[in-house]
C-alpha cells in the first residue's frame, strides 16, 4: 500500500516529470524563474493547488461526471462526461482564487513577484493536464491524492533548478539572438535529457 | 626554429589585426599563435594576480591526467581483440598498435569536427579560442566504445560544442558539462551503437572464437540470473577484482582501468585543479547506496543488489566519470559544502540508475548530467546560508 504510494510519488517527480517530461506548464515555467525567490512561491502555488484539485476531480468525476456515476441518484445511465473539462476548470479556477486570497493577505511580496502568472495558475496546463491523466490512467482517490502532490513536487524541482540555473546564466555570454526565451527553452532541453537518466527505471 | 616561427607570425600580424584585409580570422591567427608562442600582449591596468595557473596550463594539465588511462585503454583494445581471436602470441607493442589504430581515428575526428564549430563560432562572434576545447575533445570520444562509427562521433562531437557550451557563450559560461551533453545525445539518439554486448570489440569477425560474447562486467552483473551471486558470475566469465582495476576488461576505450584514471586524478588533485572533496563525495555516495542494496539482497532479488561495494568501484565507468568528469570546475557545484553534496549525489544516483534501471546498465554519465542541472541551485543555497550567517554574526556583534 505505502509502497505503492512512494513508488508513484518518485515516479511522477523523476521519471514522469510533468514539465520535463511531457512539457506541461512551460509558461510560466519560462516566465518565472528569473529569480529563486519567485520559482519557490510559484512552485508551492502549483503544488497546492494540483494537490487539492486532483482528488476533488476525482470526487467530481466519479459520483457526478462519469458514465453510470449518477448511479447512487438512481440515475445510472446518464452519461455527463462531455461536462468534465468544464467541471475541472471550475475547480482549478476557484483554488486558484482561494490561493490568489490566501497570498495577497499573507505574503503581499511574494503576490507582487508572481503578478499576473498566479491567476494565470488557473489555465496552466500542467494543472488541468493533473486532472485529465487523473482520469485517464484510472487512479483511485488515494492514488490521486499522492499523483496531485507528487506531480506538483516534481513541477516546483523543476522550475526552482531551473530558477538556479538562469541564475547562474546572468554571466554567460549568449547570442543576441537567444538572449532569454531562446536560451531557456534551451536549458529546458538539456536539463530533459539529464531527466531521462531515470527512464525506464521500476519500482 | 622558434625565431622562423615567431618570423612567419609577425610577418603576416598586421593583416589579421584591426583594419587588416583578414581580421575576420583574428580568432584563428591569435589561436595558432598561442598554441605555438607565448602570447606577446600584457594586460595594462586592473588588479593584478601573480599567479602561473592560467587557463590553458589548466586545461593542458587534464590532458595530461587523461593520458594514463588513454595509454591503457589502447593497450586494453588490441589485448581483448586478440583475446577474442584466440591469439595469445600477442605482445604489449601488438595490442597498443592495435589499440592505436582503433582509437586515433576518433579521437582525430572527434578534434577536427568539434574544433572546425568551436573555429566558426569564434570568427563570429569574435571570441578567442579557448584550450577548454582540447579537454572536451579528448574526454569524450574516450567514454565511447571503439567501434563507434565516425559520422556519430562528428554529430555527438559537434553538438555538445554548440548545444552544451557555445550557445553560453562559450568556456566557463556553460551549464551541462560539453563532453557529457554529447555523450548524452549519443546515448539517447543513437542507443545500439552505444551500449549491449557486442559493441565493444575491434575483433575480426571471421577470426572470432567461439563462446565469445564481448559483454561488458556491467552488463554481465545487470543480466545475471535473481539471487546469484553476482561476483561468482564476473569470476566466471573470467575477470578477477585485480582485472577489472588494472583494466583488463572489455568496456569504453579508456574507461576500463580504474588504476591509470586513479592517476591520472592524483595528478589533477596534486595540482589543485580537480575537487577531492567531489571525487570521495562520489565515492561516498556510492558506498551508502550499495550499502542499502546489499541489505535489501537475497535470493530472489536481482543479482546486482549483492554487488559489493568495491566491485562498484572499479566496473563501468565510475572511476573516470568522478575523476575527469564529475569535478569539471565549471559545470559542477563551486562551493565546498556544495561540492559535498554534488558528489554525494552523483555516487548515489549512479548506484541507483546502475542497479535499479533495468533499461540502462551504466548511471554514471547521466548521474553526472543530472547532478550538473542541480549544482547551480546547490550553490545558491550554500551562499544564501553563508550570508545569513554573516549577517547574523554581524548582528550579534552589533554591527
Amino acid at each position: 500500500m505505502i509502497e505503492q504510494y512512494v513508488s508513484l510519488a518518485v515516479k511522477q517527480v523523476f521519471v514522469e516529470n510533468i514539465l520535463l517530461a511531457y512539457f506541461l506548464g512551460m509558461c510560466s515555467f519560462l516566465a518565472c524563474s528569473k529569480k529563486v525567490e519567485t520559482a519557490v512561491g510559484l512552485g508551492a502555488a502549483v503544488i497546492f493547488v494540483l494537490g487539492i484539485t486532483t482528488p476533488v476531480n476525482w470526487v467530481i468525476n466519479e459520483f457526478l461526471l462519469k458514465k453510470g456515476a449518477l448511479a447512487w441518484a438512481g440515475m445510472g445511465d446518464i452519461d455527463l462526461s462531455f461536462l468534465q473539462l468544464v467541471g475541472f476548470i471550475a475547480v482549478i479556477a476557484a483554488m486558484t482564487q482561494l490561493v490568489e486570497m490566501i497570498l495577497d493577505r499573507y505574503v503581499p511580496s511574494l503576490y507582487n513577484a508572481l503578478g499576473i502568472f498566479l491567476p494565470l495558475i488557473a489555465v496552466n496546463c500542467a494543472i488541468l493536464g493533473g486532472s485529465l491523466f487523473m482520469v485517464e490512467r484510472e487512479y483511485d482517490f488515494g492514488e490521486s491524492v499522492v499523483y496531485g502532490l507528487s506531480a506538483g513536487s516534481g513541477w516546483a524541482l523543476a522550475i526552482v533548478s531551473m530558477s538556479a540555473i538562469r541564475y547562474r546564466m546572468r554571466y554567460s555570454n549568449v547570442p543576441n539572438g537567444l538572449k532569454g526565451l531562446g536560451i531557456t527553452m534551451l536549458t529546458t532541453g538539456l536539463m530533459a535529457i539529464a531527466f531521462m537518466s531515470f527512464a525506464g527505471i521500476s519500482f | 626554429m622558434t625565431r622562423l616561427i615567431e618570423g612567419l607570425f609577425d610577418k603576416y600580424r598586421h593583416s589579421f589585426e584591426e583594419g587588416g584585409s583578414l581580421h575576420w580570422a583574428w580568432p584563428m591567427f591569435e589561436g595558432a599563435e598561442t598554441f605555438w608562442l607565448t602570447p606577446p600582449h600584457r594586460t595594462h591596468q586592473g588588479a593584478h594576480v601573480r599567479d602561473p595557473m592560467d587557463m590553458k596550463r589548466l586545461m593542458i594539465f587534464v590532458v595530461y591526467a587523461l593520458i594514463p588511462p588513454m595509454l591503457v585503454g589502447m593497450w586494453n583494445i588490441g589485448h581483448q581483440a586478440y583475446l577474442a581471436e584466440g591469439n595469445a602470441a600477442a605482445t604489449l607493442v601488438d595490442c597498443v598498435l592495435r589499440g592505436a589504430i582503433a582509437m586515433l581515428p576518433i579521437i582525430f575526428v572527434s578534434y577536427t569536427a568539434g574544433g572546425i564549430a568551436e573555429l566558426l563560432f569564434c570568427v563570429v562572434r569574435k571570441h578567442e579560442i579557448n584550450e577548454g576545447f582540447l579537454v572536451t575533445g579528448l574526454i569524450f570520444p574516450l567514454t565511447l566504445a571503439p567501434s563507434t562509427p565516425l559520422w556519430i562521433v562528428a554529430l555527438a562531437v559537434i553538438f555538445g560544442v554548440v548545444i552544451g557550451k557555445e550557445v553560453f557563450g562559450g568556456v566557463g559560461m556553460n551549464i551541462l558539462n560539453p563532453a557529457l551533453t554529447a555523450r548524452a545525445f549519443v546515448f539517447f539518439a543513437y542507443p545500439k551503437v552505444i551500449s549491449g554486448a557486442g559493441v565493444w570489440d575491434v575483433a575480426d569477425k571471421a577470426k572470432v572464437i567461439d563462446g565469445y560474447t564481448g559483454a561488458t562486467p556491467l552488463l554481465t552483473v545487470s543480466s545475471a540470473a535473481p539471487g546469484t551471486d553476482p561476483v561468482a558470475a564476473l569470476n566466471q566469465a573470467g575477470w578477477t577484482w585485480m582485472d577489472m582495476f588494472i583494466g583488463r576488461i572489455p568496456g569504453s576505450m579508456a574507461e576500463v582501468s580504474a588504476a591509470a584514471c586513479l592517476v591520472g586524478g592524483l595528478f589533477l588533485v596534486m595540482v589543485g585543479i580537480a575537487s577531492w572533496r567531489i571525487m570521495l563525495g562520489c565515492v561516498a555516495g556510492l558506498g551508502m547506496i550499495t550499502l542499502v542494496f546489499n541489505a535489501f539482497a537475497g535470493p530472489e532479488a536481482s543479482a546486482a543488489l549483492a554487488l559489493p561495494f568495491h566491485y562498484h568501484l572499479v566496473i563501468g565507468g565510475f572511476a573516470y566519470g568522478a575523476i575527469f568528469m564529475a569535478t569539471d570546475p565549471v559545470s559542477a557545484a563551486a562551493t565546498n559544502a556544495g561540492r559535498w553534496m554534488y558528489g554525494i549525489g552523483i555516487g548515489a544516483l549512479a548506484g541507483l540508475i546502475r542497479v535499479v534501471n533495468p533499461a540502462y546498465p551504466e548511471g554514471m554519465m547521466l548521474a553526472i548530467l543530472f547532478m550538473n542541472v542541480f549544482a547551480p541551485l546547490l550553490d545558491y543555497f550554500v551562499v544564501q546560508r553563508s550570508a545569513r550567517r554573516r549577517v547574523a554574526r554581524l548582528a550579534a556583534q552589533g554591527v
